[in-house]
């Protein structure tokens, strides 16, 4: 067959899989555009990873000696767990700038007008996203080994508190992609994105131990998931974790509650971002 | 393809207001209009990007509101603006969208590279498309377009911002894929790109299709060409027009120091305007062959002129979820 014919099969090409394949086919032919993106601006990877290390260097040497540990504990160790989810957290906010700037782009066009999954150009973007979140964590584990922070839950608990953070990490992109499709610009995305991980993450034991909070304050911040996902984090890693005194359930069931919210995230978020994306149009 | 009473409304504002026609297979067709007429609106209705609030449409014999998915499998779009990824480079723009029409990578390599070939991109191929100028842009963007030889091409506006020299060599692209047997859908705001381009003319404006027909038709509805005389002396008008008489092929009209006389002859019309003026002692400042325009269309058929023309209806902000009203 010519190169002619064989370039007019697209519909039998599409016919000779199932929706379910072609829409993961698509969604890493996106991840694939995403990624080799990467390398040619190492400007941006750079400054991407230079920031949650001066976390991670400020607050240890910051707060370090000013935070006391309830039932004792070294503040660097319970330190790493709480700056891991943030970051991971705050790269909801990189697909939020990520996806609306896509938006502005006459490419999503190109993307709409073909016969590829409606869900792909956000499923390649989030795991892209996703990639370059597990880079960055692997540099900050580098960061806080170099500062006295140990795994000190064993191998296996270590890959599941990874891929935990992992997975809390995906989850956040859809809700930085369903923001980012919400707003008017990648200017205005830059902002809706981050404010509100501000009071996200620090309403809650990343930094900062909740017991020491006013007592309006600690219902709000043991139930914030971001609590839930460090103190798994702490337990799995084998860190202080002075959460786990509490008797709610996100307090005696981190690891579990953590996996209800990041799937309850998922499941509210994507179908709601790919219903945005399909009705969206560029500006 | 054809539209049938395309309605689509924006909040109050009404893009398109029953916009009907229809395209032959393996014609050209070019939708005529000033900015905010609606040309852009029926592009994207026909293409999938947006619903309609009434009316149908059928692209390859396929209906796009009911069968979006294999129409898109069949049809190619280049827009405005070129929608390339501008960080990957051009030969990576083409693999990807051959590879997002499903087509085997070898596949979608083979046609990527014969696509860069046959656009003159091939040097450039593998260098990032931020780095081309306007008209590499355009060509990868209509090359992008034509991945997986759609059976109909929509071409939005596709030499707008191009320098004269880009813009005639797309021309002369857009010429040889229809010898191929591709059915384009053009819109333009130059009357001399459908004239050169299109076999079918649909003029639209205020989202109303206002005229039908084919270059000749509807330049014969506007009025052909006409020589322009500006006189040096103002009072020499009504000599002027007599002398002139002879070349008129309707009324002669004048306004201030110029005479303007329908003609049928081209540029010998202009030689032998000359010669009587000179003949009877009537000096010329200025002296042409005119054309009529996109701006003489819309006088004749609408009383306006399309520069006077609001800019773009405004479109709506993305990510708004649209009801249909």
């Amino acid at each position: 067959m010519s190169l002619s014919a064989k370039v007019s099969e697209s519909s039998r090409y599409t016919a000779a899989h199932s929706k379910v394949y072609w829409a993961i086919h698509d969604g890493l032919v996106v991840t694939w555009r995403d990624l080799i993106k990467l390398p040619r601006s190492p400007d941006l990877l750079v400054f991407g990873l230079i920031q949650p290390i001066i976390f991670v260097l400020l607050f240890a040497f910051v707060f370090g000696g000013a935070i006391a540990i309830p039932g004792g504990g070294d503040y660097r160790s319970y330190l790493m767990p709480g700056v891991f989810v943030q970051t991971i957290a705050f790269a909801g906010a990189a697909t939020s700038v990520g996806i609306s700037t896509d938006m502005t782009k006459g490419l999503v066009d190109r993307f709409r007008s073909l016969p590829m999954a409606r869900s792909a150009v956000l499923v390649g973007r989030t795991l892209a996203d996703l990639v370059r979140g597990s880079i960055t964590i692997a540099l900050m584990s580098l960061t806080g080994l170099l500062i006295g922070w140990r795994i000190e839950g064993g191998f296996d608990n270590a890959v599941m508190a990874y891929a935990l953070l992992l997975a809390f990490g995906y989850a956040m992109s859809w809700v930085g992609a369903t923001i980012g499709l919400s707003v008017g610009s990648p200017e205005v995305a830059q902002t809706a994105g981050f404010i509100w991980l501000f009071p996200l993450t620090f309403l809650s034991n990343a930094f900062v131990p909740t017991q020491g909070m006013p007592d309006w304050l600690q219902p709000i911040a043991e139930w914030n998931p971001v609590s839930a996902i460090v103190a798994a984090e702490r337990q799995l890693f084998g860190n202080p974790n002075p959460f786990a005194d509490g008797s709610t359930l996100p307090q005696q069931y981190p690891i579990l509650v953590s996996i209800m919210w990041i799937v309850l995230l998922l499941v509210i978020f994507m179908p709601l971002a790919v219903r945005r994306y399909r009705t969206a149009t560029t500006r | 393809m054809r539209a049938t009473d395309l309605v689509k409304r924006f909040g109050s504002v009404t893009a398109l207001d029953g916009v009907s026609f229809e395209v032959e297979k393996g014609t050209v067709t070019g939708l005529l209009g000033p900015n905010g007429a609606g040309k852009t609106t029926a592009v994207r209705i026909l293409t999938t990007l947006l619903k309609p609030n009434a009316g149908e449409a059928e692209v390859a014999g396929l209906n796009v509101v009911t069968q979006p998915d294999e129409v898109r499998g069949r049809i190619g779009l280049s827009g405005q603006y070129a929608a390339i990824d501008e960080d990957l480079t051009g030969r990576e723009n083409l693999e990807m969208v051959g590879m997002l029409f499903h087509m085997p990578r070898a596949v979608a390599r083979a046609r990527a590279n014969e696509l860069l070939v046959r656009f003159d991109l091939e040097q450039a191929g593998d260098r990032p498309a931020k780095g081309y100028s306007g008209g590499m842009r355009r060509r990868l963007d209509l090359a992008a377009s034509l991945v997986a030889n759609p059976e109909v091409l929509f071409l939005d506006e596709p030499t707008t911002g191009l320098d004269p020299r880009a813009r005639i060599s797309m021309w002369q692209v857009i010429k040889d894929l229809v010898k191929d047997g591709t059915t384009v859908l053009l819109t333009t705001q130059y009357l001399d790109e459908a004239d050169s381009l299109a076999d079918q003319i649909v003029v639209i404006d205020h989202g109303r299709v206002i005229a039908k027909g084919t270059p000749d038709q509807l330049k014969r509805e506007v009025g052909g060409e006409r020589v322009e005389v500006h006189l040096l002396k103002v009072d020499q008008i009504q000599q002027a027009t007599s002398a002139l008489q002879f070349l008129a092929t309707a009324p002669i009209t004048s306004r201030e120091d110029c005479v303007m006389v329908p003609v049928t002859g081209g540029g010998s019309s202009v030689v032998e305007a000359v010669r009587a003026l000179d003949a009877d002692g009537i000096g010329i400042s200025e002296i042409g062959l005119r054309r009529p325009t996109l701006d003489d269309v819309f006088l004749s058929l609408t009383g306006h002129t399309a520069a006077s023309e609001e800019a773009e209806a405004p479109r709506p902000r993305f990510g708004r979820r649209r009801k249909a009203a």
